[in-house]
């Protein structure tokens, strides 16, 4: 088992003539993700790495029964491609595209509610559940099937945490990266919510950063609710107050936001935080030994 | 992107917003003559910055005749005003905003804003203007007052006015200020902006509702579809190391430390800086090359790095998803060889063509340190610099 995706997932890319795109499928494919088709309006009737191209989400899927959309589509496109897979009623979209103005964003939210789709990201780095499918720019390698879920606002610090418990021989059940922009789909409670049901996924390990409120909403959720183990991390601990972090979510403004602020409802919520990145598989380990988990968790 | 104050005015006249009178000046001669056009009894003149707290700080003068008016300038201009948003190193004054003084009856405080909680723009008020909103929020929250408002129908006339008398504004003025917000409104959403602030907001002895300041902040990825707003940009009040970096999509912020780092992805980049101090170092800036960089923008970004004179050594870590490792690579080598490496270099790479990327730099023939991890670079780093 594991969350959001798995090995029957049909995958269809958005934008995939692009050349972030074709790189990246080739990837998903060699990966053994089900890519079934890809989208670029105007390029319908043609093939990319043996995989059909549609002009429209719509006919894509009538044609190959996709039920999940990769968007790497350029950001002053990439709104307009999510409301398309949104019209589809896939039953989710990942959107790997950053940049987006966040007023795009604010009225693709509005035009998802009471919509099928599940929205993943966007800025993000996609979603993997190891060994069976692989949906977005994550290198693969670094994942190991197993138990433990993965739930990040930052790419490469997703990727930094999976490689230290792989190393570690502790698998991850599903790693999901939810975005670092202000205005995105799918959030921490979400996925936590969705690792606290899934019974394959034993503990997590929660990514989040400076800047708004989302870490510490999800501790309180936690703290009601979540009967899983999990081990949590904030980066920019040392980030000057007012300057933007390179994600347009990642900023102090008015004290509010900051590191100390997320690791207390952490910390509150009765989480173990990392104090570095690099102690984050550490951290888990030191957890899972303590309630038990570790014989389960650990790949033999 | 900021601008300045005078710019904010502008752009709301243009959507019918009431602001109080005024022109810009860059020089003393120019003030005065603005002040002659005024033609009113008492003239303010205001320091233009991109940071708030400027009356505090003494950057706006209340002038009762033109031989103040050009005093006031020649003492502002050219000035390094420090207010609690500059630093300690402050702005230097390069333009002067002359405006028309103004019988305020009352200050408030309006702004708009994303709430990143909601998915929704906020329209914020109070009746306590003028004053710093954040003290406002913290000793009583109970005097800021907010709209949520739904992207399709946007600001309603009745949410303004609702908005207009939680603040207390006049029941004879609630029309006027509730087509001031509809105005800043329509301002915010067709601009892109990120943040409008309107503080203080004033009715006057006349009877008029109107901005005497403006704060503007604007989506810097929307302003590619906003080539008027990019025009107002002032590069005089950003980094020189800021203003190149953005010319190749780099995310880049000058900090106070001696290591130079590059890495790739904010959180990543933010978590290097953070094991950096937490082994006793201390990063020279944060920089985020990106998902999309090219060997040539790597390149840049290093010499962006090494024109930082405080640099005493680099740290590069990459852990390749959207960005391979042979491309960072290539940027890094040639970027060494054109500008003459003379600090420490300390490299870790991880992730996408890693085998490919570290064959390059060892076959580079340059004095670069591998790192096997994050932590490991950045101690080793640390105890480079020393």
């Amino acid at each position: 088992m594991s969350v959001y995706i798995n090995k029957d997932t049909k995958v269809l890319v958005q934008g995939i003539t692009g050349s972030t795109a074709l790189f990246h499928t080739k990837q998903m494919l060699e990966y053994g993700t089900k890519i079934v088709a890809g989208v670029t309006p105007g390029k319908g009737g043609t093939e990319v790495e043996g995989v059909p191209v549609f002009n429209t989400v719509e006919q894509a899927v009538a044609a190959t029964g996709a039920n999940v959309s990769v968007i790497y589509v350029p950001a002053p496109f990439a709104a307009d491609a999510i409301l398309e897979a949104v019209d589809a009623d896939l039953d989710m979209a990942i959107c790997i595209t950053e940049h987006i103005p966040v007023l795009d964003m604010v009225k693709v939210k509005r035009y998802m509610e009471g919509k099928k789709t599940r929205l993943v990201g966007p800025n993000c780095p996609g979603v993997i559940t190891p060994d069976e499918c692989k949906i977005g720019i994550m290198p693969g390698y670094i994942h190991k099937k197993g138990h433990v879920g993965v739930v990040s606002r930052s790419g490469t610090l997703t990727y930094e945490a999976v490689h230290q418990l792989s190393e570690e021989g502790i698998g991850q059940s599903t790693a999901v990266g939810i975005g670092g922009d202000p205005v995105n789909g799918t959030n921490f409670i979400d996925v936590l919510m969705a690792f606290n049901e899934d019974p394959d996924t034993y503990a997590v390990v929660m990514i989040g950063e400076i800047g708004g409120t989302a870490e510490e909403e999800a501790a309180e959720w936690i703290k009601a609710n979540m009967t899983k183990p999990v081990v949590g991390f904030i980066g920019g601990q040392t980030a000057p107050e007012g300057k933007r972090m390179g994600h347009a979510g990642a900023i102090i403004s008015g004290g509010k936001g900051t590191a100390a602020d997320k690791i207390k409802a952490m910390n509150a919520a009765g989480m173990e935080v990392a104090a570095t990145p690099s102690v984050i598989g550490e951290t888990l380990i030191k957890v899972i030994k303590e309630k038990g988990l570790y014989d389960a968790c650990k790949t033999h | 992107m900021n601008i300045h104050e005078y710019q904010g005015k502008q752009l709301l006249r243009q959507y019918g917003v009431s602001v109080s009178t005024g022109t810009v000046a860059f020089s003393p001669e120019e003030a005065v003559k603005a002040a002659k056009e005024l033609g009113t009894e008492i003239v303010v003149v205001k320091a233009q910055i991109h940071a708030g707290g400027r009356g505090k700080a003494g950057g706006v003068k209340i002038a009762k005749n033109l031989e103040e008016v050009r005093a006031y300038s020649k003492e502002l201009l050219g000035k390094v005003l420090v207010t609690h948003q500059t630093g300690p190193e402050g702005k230097e004054i390069k333009r002067l905003l002359i405006e028309e003084g103004c019988d305020i009856k009352k200050e408030y405080y309006l702004g708009l804003v994303l709430d990143s909680s909601t998915s929704r723009v906020t329209l914020m008020g109070s009746e306590e203007g003028g004053v710093d909103i954040e003290e406002v929020a913290e000793s009583t929250p109970e005097k800021i007052f907010k709209e949520l408002i739904d992207p399709v129908v946007g600001l309603t006339g009745f949410q303004a006015r609702r908005m207009a008398f939680n603040m207390n504004i006049p029941a004879k003025l609630v029309n006027k200020a509730a087509k001031f917000m509809l105005g800043l409104y329509q301002v915010f959403i067709e601009k892109d902006a990120a943040i409008v602030e309107i503080n203080p907001l004033v009715v006057t002895g006349g009877g008029e509702v109107m901005a005497l300041d403006a704060k503007f902040n604007f989506d810097a990825n929307a302003l590619y579809r906003h080539k008027d707003i990019l025009e107002l940009r002032d590069y005089d009040e950003e980094d020189a190391k800021e203003i190149e970096a953005s010319k190749y999509d780099l995310s880049y912020i000058s900090l106070e430390g001696n290591i130079g780092c590059m890495v790739n992805g904010a959180g990543l980049a933010m978590a290097t800086m953070d094991t950096i101090s937490y082994y006793g170092g201390s990063p020279a800036n944060f920089l985020d090359v990106g998902g999309g960089a090219t060997a040539e923008k790597v390149t840049e970004a290093f010499k962006i790095i090494l024109s930082d004179k405080n640099v005493k050594g680099i740290f590069v870590n990459i852990f390749g998803g959207i960005m391979k490792c042979d491309v960072i690579a290539e940027g890094v080598i040639t970027a060494a060889k054109e500008v003459g490496l003379q600090v420490p270099l300390v490299v870790r790479l991880e992730g996408t063509n890693v085998e490919l990327g570290k064959k390059l730099l060892n076959e580079s023939g340059l004095n670069i340190i591998a790192a096997g991890s994050m932590a490991d670079g950045a101690q080793q780093i640390v105890e480079l610099v020393g």
